[in-house]
């Protein structure tokens, strides 16, 4: 096969010193090719959004490789990490993070600013992936005034306005009910079948079933790694419509 | 990231918090302008004793009589500086001395001049003490710069003569005249009677001394009829210009020393040289200036000080967000750039703020003294206030830049 989008090998990750001292993942190694979409389960402090943050570059390990795309990320120096922060990957976290007392246009435009894209076409772009999460008429609201599930959404629409090749979710769908979860699982089915790499964290079940695979992790390590679909075919639930 | 995208940043940063901006920006305008309103005082007040010394008249010496010889100066230099020989006094003879053109080729003229110690001038009811009666020659009016109003000079003719006639200042002309025209009326000087011919332009007063308060007879006049035929007061001598006055000054020393037998360093009269004494004056107000200034510099220091102090609470209290624009692709230089242009923009309107505020006061004239702005300070104090922002507003930028995202997104 290609090289993997993301390769991890025996990631070891320590939080604090001595007594205090938590391992929260011990040894990880997994390879994510292009077009899979994997769903990371597992009980509430088994290091999956340890994982999850040294994936998305905003963390580093204590020990293990990283690879995006073949390339050595513990190597890459710091202007090199913000550009693949900001081309490659598309973060969207498990507390919303949105920058506040700026609009959600604002805040959706702002990888476009940092990625040095033109005033008119991020204006474009970032109301294009507001409507996409459903959020035509709320684009001049800042976070503040927009229900929790809302922001969520407006973050799942900053994390796709760079159009990025890999988007990390941390239980995206976590704050959301079930009519808006459906609504970003509809969206996140729809870039998987244009062949983006989605890796997410869930905690239900029925999120899970529309990953191709899902990764079971308990006390950071792998327990379970099941495949539900082939990589390079549409993700099950699409397959299922179709049929 | 296109340069425009950091100030955009940078202004929503700082009007985010309109009252802290307000206030950080207060104190760098506080220095800016304390900085160019000092040094404008300071300059202010250099050139108004600049302009008070150049009214005394241009290239000039004075010789007056000196009778210290032997005492303070002697008791230091090792005892008695012996019996001197009679101090002379300055004489009619000396004045004449110093006109020799081959002994004083510098010298262009040379007015002896005595003043009579108390004067009473009386015109009709009206009667005026007047503070300067000096007898002199004509020369005097050009070498102290005092130019005639309203008539004319007196003349050599008038000299030779010993003709009574006077020119008088403003002050003495309004005491005994009111508004009316004094030139050719006669006055009575302690009972002479004197002609008035002229009356002197106003030079305005310099400090405590009334320099209107004037009258200038010719000499012998003067000497006739109110000082007696006694030594000179004094003997004004005009350099041939700017460039000349030392070597008027040694040309004076030489003569006189001969004249007087003077061997040692102890001479029996005294040069004031104008130009050395606004020398030694713009030195001493050239240090009150820096003076002025440093104290003010302080305040500027204390004023970048509370830029660091609102930087670094500004980036604590904003490390969320920083860790937010990183995870999404903001690279250091882009933090950096915000932070330090947020730091800059502070300093810089208020140093902008603190130079209108120094024009506007540099307006109005401050005990006695109007303020001269100088330019080079303006510069300086904008170029410093600038600076402070990126000196003081690196440090707090640049913890902010090098955080990792996760340690900037779980900031509590
Ligand atoms: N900054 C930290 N300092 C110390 N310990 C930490 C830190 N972050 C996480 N941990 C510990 O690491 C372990 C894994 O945490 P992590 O956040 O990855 O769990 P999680 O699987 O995402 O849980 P959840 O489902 O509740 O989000 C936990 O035991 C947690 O206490
Ligand atoms: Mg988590």
């Amino acid at each position: 096969m290609t090289v993997p989008v993301l390769r991890v090998r025996d990631l070891v990750k320590e939080y604090g010193e001595g007594d205090a001292k938590v391992r929260a993942l011990r040894g990880v190694s997994l390879d994510v090719h292009k077009g899979d979409y994997v769903a990371i389960m597992g009980a509430s402090g088994s290091g999956k959004s340890t994982l999850m943050n040294i994936l998305g570059c905003l963390d580093i390990p204590t020990s293990g490789s990283y690879q995006i795309d073949g390339a050595d990320v513990g190597r890459l120096n710091e202007h090199q990490l913000a550009l693949l922060r900001n081309r490659r990957v598309g973060f969207v976290f498990q507390s919303f993070n949105l920058i506040p007392r700026m609009s959600a246009l604002a805040n959706v435009e702002l990888p476009l600013v940092y990625g040095g894209v033109r005033q008119a076409e991020r204006r474009a772009r970032a109301l294009a992936a507001l409507e996409q999460v459903g959020l035509a008429e709320r684009v001049h609201h800042e976070p503040n005034q927009l229900s929790g599930g809302q922001q969520q959404r407006v973050a799942v629409a900053r994390a796709l306005v760079t159009a990025p090749a890999l988007l990390l979710a941390d239980e995206p769908t976590g704050n959301l009910d079930t009519a808006s979860t459906d609504d970003v699982l509809r969206i996140l089915d729809g870039l998987s079948a244009a062949g983006r790499t989605i890796v997410l964290i869930t905690h239900e079940d029925d999120v899970a079933a529309h990953a191709k695979r899902v990764v079971r992790l308990v006390d950071g390590q792998i327990v379970e790694d099941r495949r539900q679909a082939p990589p390079d075919g549409p993700p099950p639930r699409l397959a299922e419509a179709a049929r | 990231m296109n340069p425009f995208e950091i100030v955009r940043f940078a202004l929503r940063g700082l009007l985010a918090n309109k009252m802290r901006s307000a206030l950080t920006m207060l104190g760098i305008l506080i220095g800016v302008s304390a900085v160019i309103m000092l040094v404008a005082v300071g300059e202010g007040a250099s050139r108004s004793i600049q302009q008070n010394i150049q009214r005394l008249g241009a290239n000039t010496l004075t010789v007056s009589p000196s009778f210290a010889g032997g005492g303070g100066g002697g008791a230091r230099g090792g005892g008695d500086a012996g019996p001197r020989t009679q101090a002379r006094r300055l004489t009619l003879d000396d004045a004449r001395a110093l006109t020799d053109r081959t002994l004083a080729p510098s010298v262009k003229s040379v007015s002896p001049v005595v003043t009579a110690p108390s004067a009473t001038a009386a015109y009709g009811a009206a009667s005026h003490a007047i503070a300067q009666f000096v007898g002199t020659y004509p020369s005097y009016f050009e070498a102290v710069n005092k130019p005639v109003d309203q008539g004319t000079y007196f003349f050599n003719d008038d000299v030779q003569a010993a003709r009574k006639v006077v020119v008088i200042g403003r002050t003495v002309a309004e005491a005994l005249f009111g508004s009316a025209d004094p030139v050719g009326e006669r006055i009575s000087v302690s009972g002479v009677p004197f002609t008035v011919v002229g009356v002197l332009k106003e030079t305005g007063s310099t400090g405590t001394q009334d320099a209107d308060d004037v009258a200038i007879a010719p000499l012998p006049a003067v000497q006739q009829s109110l000082s007696g035929f006694g030594p000179l007061n004094q003997i004004v001598v005009q350099a041939t210009g700017a460039d000349t006055t030392t070597a008027a000054q040694a040309e004076v020393t030489a003569v006189l020393d001969q004249r007087h037998g003077v061997t040692g360093g102890a001479a029996d009269y005294r040069i004031l040289n104008q130009a050395t004494l606004q020398e030694t004056v713009s030195q001493a107000t050239g240090t009150f200036t820096v003076l002025l200034a440093a104290v003010a510099a302080i305040s500027l220091l204390v004023g970048g000080i509370g830029i660091t102090n609102i930087m670094l609470v500004t980036v604590t209290e904003r490390t969320r967000e920083i860790g937010i624009r990183k995870a999404i692709g903001a690279s250091r230089g882009a933090i950096l750039g915000q932070f330090l242009l947020e730091a800059t923009l502070l300093s810089l309107a208020g140093g902008v703020a603190g130079v209108l505020l120094a024009f506007a006061g540099t307006r109005f004239s401050v005990a006695g003294i109007q303020p001269v702005l100088v330019p080079s300070s303006v510069v300086l104090a904008l170029g410093v206030s600038v600076g402070i922002g990126l000196f003081f507003g690196s440090y707090p930028a640049d913890r902010a830049a090098k955080l990792r995202p996760i340690q900037a997104l779980r900031h509590e």
